[in-house]
């Protein structure tokens, strides 16, 4: 049976239909943003396991010189090991019609006999090769896209030195290769880095690996300990130039991947609860003001006999009906909006599938969070309400009590006219309320200034990676490291500028319990095309007797400058050093160890090697270089700059930059959300106000001045704090993005707090402009005869 | 047809008045062609059961409502034809209202609701001897909050009539009020017309108040059913309750 008051209710939550489809609008977007965010990190991670575990990812990778087939055996022998297969990768260089450089490409080897072990392929078109047939290769669908290749088609490829023709049988994807970065680079780029299966026995052939292989996949059981594993598959295969096992959080691809959703985690975890709260507050306040409306229909229900509970029920019931529903709309919106974002990832991680997965604890969050914040807001004013003898609730309500606002003296009032003193003292009497809206609208500022902040930083992080630390036009790599007279050879070919050598050398750094597998580069003493740079971009001098480390890595190993590192050398003799950190270098790339070229290599006992070359090259003629370079023996590729900032700006604008894009819009609909209903309640409250004064004879402007002052005020006080907020979270944020492939710097971009505070000025003066056709069409009569 | 009275002019004339509310069957006609004049200086009184049209056509003659038909002068001033801006002009200047429920500013002393009128008015009366003619001159720096309703309601006259207005209306100004209050609040009214020479409107459902009237116009029904002069008023304080 439906009783009389549910009847009331019914009636009421349409009368009042358009407010409360505006709160439940706000809460909606609210638990929205809620549930597709961290819906979005838990599909995310859900797919990336399904996926690893699907296509039988390996956990661990150990790369050696060459090892024959039997050592597998003594591999799957050690304790933790699940499964083992041996394979053999080598580096390809892929020329194609129309493309002045080669394109720098992995080949890996499949099983002959069936599907691989570990790291399988998810062949999207075509078939896997057929081992009879050494010239069948099956190609990344990414760069096949890119390039317009399909099964059927021929390319050329270098590999071990000898240019053979393959045909394409088939596309793939796999788990191990989501993110495809070009050797030596550090951002993926589809059209610059291709991977090619083929058969084992092919690939054998070509980098003289016949009964051997050069990388082994482990798979290890639940209880393993994978750093006892590692140091065991490094034992095993050290006589064969093993360059040291790594686990699956090392494998590049997956670093990446994982950095992206935790950095999708940082937003998620940051972004919700500010909206949340934001939504919260407005309940309150729209609420409170709502049942304050209702105080003379309370005090009717209490004199008919209504207990407090009853009637408290019924407002409960009120709110809940709005809270509830935006919370419902709110996760279906969240659902389906998540579900169009997660196929927006899937093409962007290359996911074979994706399925929308929610965290059921989001849910009840979400709906929690909003029947908490409905709820309160109708509380407090009821109580206030029940305080009332129900003769007095049935009156309209007293003036409120100014007694304690601030008297003006004489001298005041020759500044201040009287409506400036109501604004004022409307101002003081509302401490509570001018608060929540200084501190709503100063986080939405704060959220823009570090969304704008830090799209500012990636901007110059590239800059000056690209522009000041490393000026060299191209990178040379050769496949092994090579005599140091290549410069002079590379000096001689036409167009070339200035040649820098280097030798890049994996290691593993060790410092007390912390570790990280790197690189150790050896640059000339004084490096002028990429150099090791100081806080204000000074060139710091190599040493020959420490390591100069990026201050990403410092912080990563926490070693300062003065105290020694654990160098463990995985090439060549592999030799272990213990070397003093002799400076910090600023780096926005990577995270470099940098020593000096001579001291490197004789440490290797290789004096004169070099592994590649920064170039500087006469833009006019650069075409003509990279030909000549590129059939230069020993060539395992060349990378242009201008190619890696581009793939790396791109990636910056798709992936952070779209939640960066994100922020700005949330910040956007937060400060209108405050600003617009802030004014509007402020609007509704002192209708009969601003009518009286209408009445009186003041004009629409002095009318509209009273109540837009308010909202000026509470606005510009925001933006202080909004500035300093913005400061804080930026810098947080900075650290949040950072990774130890780059690094976002903590810098202060004045036009952020600019473009920031001039939104929240626009978004504030819509609102009010909106507020003032308000008060233009306020009806004066009407106003007048209702009493409250 | 009469020549029109060239000196004085009448405060007010209407010529077929209309007002009506909504549109269909739900239209209400509140004023059906009121054809009325009234000489400046006067205190009028309009009585009339509830829905009868004298607020409505207190609202239209103080600016506050248009006509649906018909015209309304103020002296010279053609009320009908008036734009917003004009009509905004019009109460700065002229008018002065007080209403049953007072409308006052919470957030100003009882001087500075006051003074809120004297700031924009032409020619003003200080605002402490607005406040000492309704007999709260010792009550300035209180806020609403801390006066009775009779008190506010006083302010509320002050307010309206610091400006020197030419016109005082007032739409049950004792309606919330006791008797003793009542009376109080009628006599300042009374004075005020008497001091300030200016025409009051008061618009009441107590229809002793007629006493103290120099002229009764009784409503029915959207129209003036009759005009009544008043030749043996009284005094305020003789009005019984």
């Amino acid at each position: 049976m439906v009783n009389i008051l549910d009847t009331k209710l019914g009636r009421d939550l349409w009368r009042i239909k358009g407010q409360s489809l505006a709160i439940g609008a706000v809460i909606a977007v609210g638990v929205l943003m809620l549930v597709m965010m961290q819906g979005l990190v838990v599909t995310l991670q859900e797919t990336k396991a399904a996926y690893y575990e699907r296509y039988r990812l390996a956990d661990v990778f150990a790369t050696a010189v060459r090892a024959p087939d039997r050592t597998l055996d003594r591999l799957a022998q050690i304790p933790g090991v699940a499964a083992v297969e041996g394979r053999i990768i080598g580096s390809a260089l892929i020329s194609l019609p129309g493309i002045d450089l080669p394109i720098q490409a992995q080949a890996v080897s499949l099983a002959d006999t069936g599907p691989p072990v570990l790291n399988d392929i998810y062949l999207t078109d075509g078939r896997r090769p057929d081992p009879t047939h050494k010239d069948e290769i099956v190609l990344l669908q990414g760069f096949a896209q890119a390039h317009d290749l399909r099964p059927g088609g021929m390319i050329s490829a270098t590999m071990n030195g000898a240019r053979r023709s393959f045909r394409i049988v088939g596309l793939a994807q796999s788990p191990e290769f989501l993110y495809n970065t070009p050797p030596g680079e550090l951002m993926p780029d589809a059209s610059r880095f291709a991977v090619i299966w083929m058969s084992r026995a092919a690939l054998a052939a070509a980098f003289d690996q016949k009964g051997a292989f050069n990388q082994a996949l482990l798979s290890l059981t639940r209880d393993a300990r994978i750093s006892e594993v590692l140091n065991e598959v490094d034992r095993v295969l050290d006589p064969f130039g093993g360059l040291g096992a790594y686990g699956l959080e090392d494998q590049l691809s997956n670093r990446l991947v994982s950095q992206e959703i935790s950095q999708l985690r940082v937003t998620s975890s940051v972004v919700p609860p500010i909206f949340l709260g934001v939504a919260a507050f407005l309940l309150y306040i729209v609420i409170s003001r709502m049942v304050q409306a209702e105080r003379e229909e309370i005090g009717l229900m209490m004199a008919f006999g209504y207990s407090a509970h009853e009637v408290g029920l019924h407002y409960l019931k009120f709110t809940l009906a709005i809270a509830v529903g935006g919370a419902i709309v709110g996760c279906l919106g969240g659902v389906l909006s998540g579900r169009a974002l997660a196929s927006y990832y899937q093409n962007y991680f290359k996911f074979p599938f994706i399925a929308f997965q929610i965290d059921p604890g989001t849910f009840v969050t979400g709906v929690l969070v909003s029947i908490l914040a409905a709820s309160a807001g109708g509380a407090l004013v009821l109580r206030r309400v029940f305080l009332l003898t129900p003769a007095v609730a049935m009156r309209p309500p007293a003036p409120p009590d100014f007694s304690k606002s601030i008297k003006f003296g004489p001298r005041m009032k020759a500044f201040l006219d009287q409506p400036s003193r109501m604004v004022l003292r409307n101002l003081m009497r509302n401490p509570g309320r001018v608060a929540g809206g200084i501190i709503g609208i100063s986080a939405g500022m704060g959220l823009s200034v570090a969304s704008l902040t830090v799209l500012d930083a990636f901007n110059i992080a590239i800059d000056q990676a690209f522009g000041v630390i490393d000026r060299s036009d191209a990178l040379v790599s050769f496949e092994t490291p090579v005599s140091d007279r290549t410069v002079y050879e590379l000096q001689s070919v036409t167009g070339v500028i200035e040649v820098e050598p280097f030798r890049s050398v994996p290691a593993i750094l060790r410092h007390g319990l912390r570790s990280y597998r790197g690189s150790i580069e050896g640059l000339i003493e004084e490096p002028r095309l990429n150099r090791a740079v100081a806080k204000d971009m000074s060139t710091i001098r190599l040493r020959d007797d420490g390591l100069i480390l990026g201050v990403g890595l410092a912080e990563t190993l926490q070693i300062s400058v003065g105290e020694t590192l654990t160098v463990n050398i995985r090439e060549g003799r592999r030799p272990v050093l213990q070397l003093p950190v002799v400076g910090i270098a600023e780096t926005l790339m990577g995270s470099p160890a940098y020593l000096e070229l001579g001291a490197l290599n004789r440490a290797l006992r290789e004096p004169g090697r070099i592994s590649g070359a920064y170039l500087r090259i006469d833009s006019a003629s650069s075409s003509d270089v990279y030909r000549e370079i590129k059939d230069m023996p020993a060539v395992a590729g060349v990378s242009l700059k201008a190619d890696a900032r581009r793939s790396l700006k791109r990636i910056m604008d798709e992936g952070a930059g779209a939640q960066r894009f994100i922020m700005l819009m949330v910040t956007a609909v937060i400060t209108f959300g405050i600003v617009y209903n802030s004014a509007r309640i402020a609007f509704a409250e002192r209708a009969r106000d601003l009518a009286s004064l209408r009445v009186i004879g003041l004009t629409r402007g002095e009318v509209g001045f009273i109540l837009l002052a308010e909202l000026g005020i509470v606005t510009f006080a925001a933006i202080p704090l909004g500035a300093g907020l913005g400061y804080y979270l930026s810098n947080l944020m900075s650290a949040g993005f950072s990774t130890d492939l780059y690094r976002i710097p903590a810098s202060f971009s004045p036009s952020s707090y600019g473009v920031a505070a001039l939104a929240i000025i626009g978004a504030a003066g819509v609102s009010g402009w909106l507020v003032k056709m308000d008060i233009d069409r306020l009806d004066l009569v009407s106003v007048l005869k209702t009493r409250e | 047809m009469n020549p029109p009275n060239p000196n004085p002019l009448p405060a007010f004339r209407t010529m077929d008045l209309t007002k009506t509310y909504g549109s269909g069957t739900a239209q209400v006609r509140a004023l059906q062609g009121v054809d009325i004049e009234v000489p400046a200086g006067e205190l009028n009184v309009l009585l009339g059961p509830s829905g009868s049209g004298k607020s409505t056509l207190l609202n239209i003659l103080g600016g506050l409502d248009r006509a649906t038909e018909g015209t309304a002068f103020f002296e010279d001033q053609n009320l009908t034809e008036m734009t917003d801006r004009e009509l905004t002009q019009y109460r700065r200047r002229n008018v002065g209202f007080v209403f049953q429920f007072y409308n006052l500013m919470p957030s100003l002393t009882a001087l500075e609701n006051v003074e809120l009128v004297t700031e924009i008015a032409d020619d003003p009366m200080e605002a402490h001897e607005a406040l000492r003619l309704v007999g709260l001159a010792e009550r300035v720096t209180h806020f609403p909050s801390q006066m009775s309703g009779g008190e506010q309601q006083r302010v509320a006259i002050a307010r309206a009539v610091a400006k020197r207005p030419r016109v005082l209306f007032c739409d049950e100004p004792t309606g919330a009020l006791d008797s003793t209050t009542g009376r109080a609040v009628l006599k300042v009214l009374q004075d005020v017309n008497q001091e300030l020479g200016a025409t009051v409107f008061i618009v009441t459902h107590a229809a002793a108040t007629a006493a103290m009237a120099d002229r009764v116009i009784h409503f029915a029904d959207g129209r003036i059913r009759d005009v009544v002069i008043n030749r043996t008023k009284v005094s305020a304080e003789e009005v019984e309750w």
